[in-house]
Parts: structure tokens; sequence; C-alpha cells
């Protein structure tokens, strides 16, 4: 079953194109605008408006909306609906993206395309449920067992959420792969103004489906690039897909060394060596600055902050902006470290993308933190000080 | 007979996946015949049917069938299917689930999909033990029989599969053991054309697994003790009343049928409604 994507039929149900409204609003709204016709969730705080407006949406543009027992039926309920063709979507919080997981790389696995929203609440546990964090990234990155590569997406504006949650449908279709979505409560709870995309901005990247005879379909062969192409069920392609160690046929091999590796290998390099293509952020250079900051998400707000606050005094700073967090952009975190000789990471968690940055710069510049946890976001005057007199510092462990 | 088998199997069969895992003694690939006869029957177009299943030896089934097929993860086959099922109500799905991927990790997911009652077909393969893992104690292991586990007995209440799966909503339930196959194909034929949540539980022995602590490791033995110790509804009810108060034998039959609201079609009319 193809989707197909009628703008003018959802931006009837959306109203008007401008809007002032919440980040977790506008995520339920980019997912429209993405092509999403699937939505399974489970309710939880700050994520639960996604399931609400799409309960209010869905129905409306024919669109499929499912509240399951838990997040481990959501997220399989989406991948079971992305083997029908369709473009689907769970959301949730820390505490079930923590049950995702299992999931989340089985979908890498069997190479379903499929959109995760994680509005980061405070951790561990049950921690607390209405504040913001960024804690769930190294968990976006590693959550799931053994070796594998998704894509992360860190919106920092409610436009944002708009924006990034109808790409992350393409690039899931494009890649065949879990796109994250890892915003936090503040952005989902703050309301701001956004601007809905027109028609012609909104062109849908297809799914690459097969065309040649059932019989000379290979489902798990890539013929062109790494990303094989999907039969839908229901197509007389006969797909088996399994989460087992597979060749290319489908069929289950999991005593074949070779096998494995080959198919890890791929499955992780068709992310990781697009990572150009899938690089996006946002430099803000000061020439003769010797200190940086890279952020991601609502911390890169308190980043830029900060960066006015300290040009004001005439203090040079650069700021790198993280918009794709995974796969992590290493080239550009590098190009941008390299005339730097302090680099400062604003995270809400106690230290989690600070050891990547300092990974990827590793050698050039000395990088230093600004962690806070507990559920305010950081302080512009905090990163100011950490740029006058240093910052908390990354140690590895 | 013989020639229907064959045919059958140059059918419906993935030819590249044979020879099966399955033990010798074990029931699995009766399950398998049986289904893919009951889809014969009903003239179901194969193309346009999903096998999902979970893990475990009868999550392997879906494998085994020229078909599309989703094997998932352990105990989530019933939610990943609702997802197929919900995204597109046209296809016949059906789930191959073991004891402890449905009753065990995947409990949950049973009860509410006999609750919501989307349309799935759930066939579960009740061998009494994690028979993949090596013998493992079961939500379904008897009362004092012996697994890996619990190798002083098992000290736990089994479920009941069916009565849960009533209890839970399902419009149709019925249990049969793998011994009875014309009675089996029939019942799931009546699962797969039943609109909504239909489930049939089959008792089938696992020699390896199960069979080896019990004294079932033959597996002529095993296949005697569910003829013996099972009995028919039709059975039950021709006993006097004190023989059947005093029945502890496992009862099997069409043990739940009736008509519900289907939950996609329900969908489907509260859209179109909007």
């Amino acid at each position: 079953m193809g989707d197909e994507f009628d703008y003018q039929r959802v931006m009837d149900i959306l109203g008007s194109r401008e809007q002032f409204t919440q980040g977790d609003v506008a995520c339920a709204y980019g997912a429209l605008l993405g092509g999403c016709t699937f939505f399974a969730g489970y309710p939880i705080t700050p994520a639960t408006e996604i399931a609400e407006s799409l309960a209010r949406l869905m129905p409306r543009i024919g669109g499929v909306c499912a509240q399951m027992e838990d997040e481990i039926a959501s997220i399989s309920a989406v991948i079971g609906a992305a083997w029908t063709g369709r473009r689907a979507m769970t959301a949730t919080s820390g505490p079930g993206f923590s049950l995702m997981q299992e999931n989340i790389g089985y979908a890498c696995m069997t190479e379903t395309p499929c959109v995760i929203i994680d509005v980061q609440r405070s951790g561990p546990s049950t921690g607390q449920p209405t504040e913001p964090a960024q804690g769930d990234m190294m968990q976006a990155r590693w959550g799931t067992h053994g070796d594998h590569a998704l894509i992360a997406l860190a919106p920092a504006s409610v436009q944002e959420c708009v924006d990034l949650t109808r790409l992350a449908f393409d690039l899931a279709e494009q890649y065949r792969t879990p796109v994250l979505v890892m915003t936090d409560g503040e952005v989902g709870h703050m309301r701001e103004k956004i601007a809905l995309p027109t028609a012609e901005q909104v062109t849908l990247r297809e799914r690459r489906r097969p065309t040649m005879p059932s019989d000379q379909f290979v489902p798990f062969r890539a013929v062109q690039g790494r990303v094989p192409e999907m039969a839908d069920f229901g197509t007389g392609y006969h797909t088996y897909v399994t989460g087992l160690t597979h060749d290319e046929r489908g069929l289950p091999a999991t005593d074949d060394a070779a096998v494995h590796t080959q198919l890890v290998a791929r499955l992780c390099g068709k992310i990781e060596d697009a990572v150009a293509e899938l690089t996006r952020v946002e430099i803000d250079n000061d020439e003769g600055a010797t200190v940086g900051l890279v952020s991601y998400g609502i911390s890169s707000r308190s980043a830029a902050g900060a960066v006015k606050l300290l040009r004001l005094q005439g203090v040079p700073v650069s700021h790198l902006r993280l918009v794709t967090v995974l796969p992590f952009p290493e080239q550009a975190v590098r190009e941008f470290a390299a005339p730097l000789e302090r680099i400062v990471v604003p995270e809400l968690n106690l230290g989690q993308i600070c050891h990547t940055v300092r990974e990827a710069v590793e050698g050039t510049a000395v990088v230093e933190k600004v962690a806070r946890i507990g559920g305010e976001i950081i302080q512009p005057a905090a990163i100011v000080r950490a740029v006058q007199e240093g910052g908390q510092p990354v140690r590895s462990g | 007979m013989f020639n229907k088998a064959e045919k059958i199997r140059e059918k419906y069969i993935r030819e590249e996946m044979w020879p099966s895992i399955f033990c010798t003694g074990c029931g699995i690939g009766n399950v398998l015949s049986y289904t893919m006869r009951a889809l014969d029957e009903l003239k179901l177009d194969i193309d346009r049917c999903v096998f999902c299943s979970g893990i475990g030896c009868s999550s392997r089934l879906p494998g085994y069938i020229e078909a599309d097929g989703l094997h998932t993860t352990h105990g989530r086959a019933i939610a990943f299917a609702t997802g197929v099922k919900l995204a597109a109500p046209d296809l016949n799905v059906v789930v191959f689930t073991g004891d402890g991927d449905l009753a065990g990790i995947g409990g949950n997911h049973f009860i509410h999909a006999a609750r919501r009652n989307a349309d799935l077909t759930v066939i579960c393969v009740n061998n009494f033990n994690y028979g993949m893992t090596g013998g493992q104690v079961s939500p379904t292991t008897p009362v004092a029989a012996v697994a890996t586990t619990a190798p002083y007995g098992n000290l736990e209440e089994p479920f009941d599969l069916c009565r849960l799966a009533i209890g839970a909503g399902a419009p149709y339930v019925a249990r049969w053991t793998v011994g009875y196959p014309y009675e089996t194909i029939e019942a799931i034929k009546n699962a797969l054309a039943k609109p909504g949540f239909a489930f049939v539980e089959l008792l089938m022995p696992c020699p390896t697994g199960y069979g080896k602590e019990n004294e079932q490791r033959e597996p002529a033995v095993a296949w005697q003790w569910y003829k013996e110790n099972t009995i028919t509804r039709g059975d039950l009810g021709r006993l006097d009343p004190e023989q059947r108060a005093a029945n502890r034998k496992i009862v099997v039959g069409t043990l739940w049928d009736v008509q519900k609201p289907e939950y996609t079609a329900r969908w489907a009319e509260f859209v179109q409604s909007l």
C-alpha cells in the first residue's frame, strides 16, 4: 500500500499556515506533512500531546492512530505498519524510549523505515517527568544491543519540530532506518510561531520499491548503493523479515561469520558512510575566536544567548549547532575546532555528547562542558562564565 | 492423502529452508501442515497473507512458508501483527506463537489484542515449556512437572490460555492437540474466517525439552500422553454429571464462538463518519 500524500487534505485539517503552537503539536503537524499515516503510542509526559494531537488529526486524513498497551507494543505496531508501505511513527519520553530499545534494534536489523520522537525528560528512571533534559543522547546512540547505526535529529525550536519531524520521514525511507527526533520537555511544551511549508516545499522522497518480477527479487540485496528496495507486504514478493542474522534472501544464517559481518557492516556503513550528506549543522564563526561552543537541541538556544552576551563584551566566540546528532558530524566538528583552543559543550545532562565531541577533536582543542541537570535549562550566563573562566572538565568513564 | 501433502508442500513451502530445525517427535511441523491445509481449503490468496511470530521454536514457522513473514522479537508478535492489520486491514494476518512467547513475555499483548478484537488469527503451540532454550518452566507448565529451571518440580499454577482469551474478550477460542488433524484444520479454518481475534491453542509434545524431564522422551509415549489426558467437549458432555465434575483431563474443542464488532471495521466506519 503506497501512501498517497495529499498536501491539501492535510492542510485542510491543520488550518492556517502560520500558527502559534507548542513543540509537541508541531511534531504531530510535521509528521502529517511528512506523509505519516500511522501512529501508535502510549501516554507519557511530556510527549502525550503528540499522541493527543494525532488522535484528533489522523482519522481526519484517513490515517490510523492507535493507543497501544505499552511502548513496546507501540514500536512493534509501527514496524508492522511500515512493512505494509505506510510511513509510521511513535512518540515517547525516556522510560518509554528505554522500553523501545530492543525493537529499535529490530528495525535497524530488518531495515524498517520508522520515526521515533523522544521528548526527553529528566532521568534516570521516573526522574522528573515534567522537566526537560538531554539525558537520552547516549541511549539514542547505543540503546539497543549490538553494533548498529541510525539517524538522530535534534530540534531546538517549535518550527524545527515541524521541519525535522517531516525530514525524519524522508530520511527513514531513503536509508531504511529508524530515525530519532530527539526533542525535550522544554521544546515540546513551549509555544512559538510556526510557518507550515507550502505545497512546493513538500515533496516526499518515496520509498524505493521493487519493480522486477517477484522471482527475481532478492529482498536484502542492495542493488543501487547500500539500501535495498523494499517490497510492501501483500504485493506478492513474499519477503521473510527476521531479526536473526540473515542472508540477502532474508533467510537465517546465524552460524555464518561472513554473512553476519557483511550484513552488519552494510547496515552500519549505509548510515555512517552517508555522514556528509546527512550532516546538518549551523555554524556561527567569529574570526579570531579561540573558544567555541558545540551545542544541540534546547541548549543551543542557551549557547546562542551566550554568544550574543560575549560578543557584546567584545569576547570573540564561535558556535556550532548540531541539527543532525547521529551519525555524528565528525568532520564538521573537526573543521570547526581547527582554529580553536577550547570547546565548551552545554548539555542538559552530566556530559554525553561532549565525549563524542572530544573524540572528534582529539589532539586539538580541549573540550569542556557546561552540564546541568535538575529540570531547568542552562542560563546563557553559565556558558559565558565557562568561556571566560573555564568549563567543567570532561573526564573519561 | 500423501499426494495432497506433497501438493501442499509444493504450493506453500519455502524449499530453501528445508529441512526444518524441528526435533523428532515435535508437533510443530504438523501445525504448519494443518495451517496450510486450512488456508488452501478456504482458498485464501497467499499473496495477501502475512505470517507473524515472536521467538521460540514455533515462531520459526513463518520462515518455512513461501509468503510474507515477520519473525519479530520475543513476545511481541501480536503487537507487530496488530500494526500490520490496522495499517492494511485487507491482509489476512496469522500469528504463530508458543506458550512462553504468548503467555510469558507477551502476555500483555495477548490480552489487549483479545480485548481490541482486530481480525487476527493467533495459533499458539503449547508444549508446556521453553523448548528452544532447552526445557525451562513456562506459564503453562503443569504443577509438579519438572523443568530445567524447576528441577524439583513446578510450584506455580499454570495459565489456562483459552480461558484467559475468553476472559479478555476473544470472540473465537478453540483448543486441540496435534493428534486431532481434521478437527485442528477445521478450527484454524474457523479462526481464519472469524472477523475478529481468533485464538487456537494446540497442545503438542516436546520430547526433547519437556519430554526428557517428564517421562515423555519417546515421541510415541509423548503423543500417547496427549491422547490419554484430553477429552473433547462433546465427550465431556456425554458423561454423567458426577463424572463430569470429576474430570481432570484437558478439554479440547471449540470453547467459545460469539459475534462481536471487529476493530478495523469499526475504525473504517468511524473514519468514514468524520
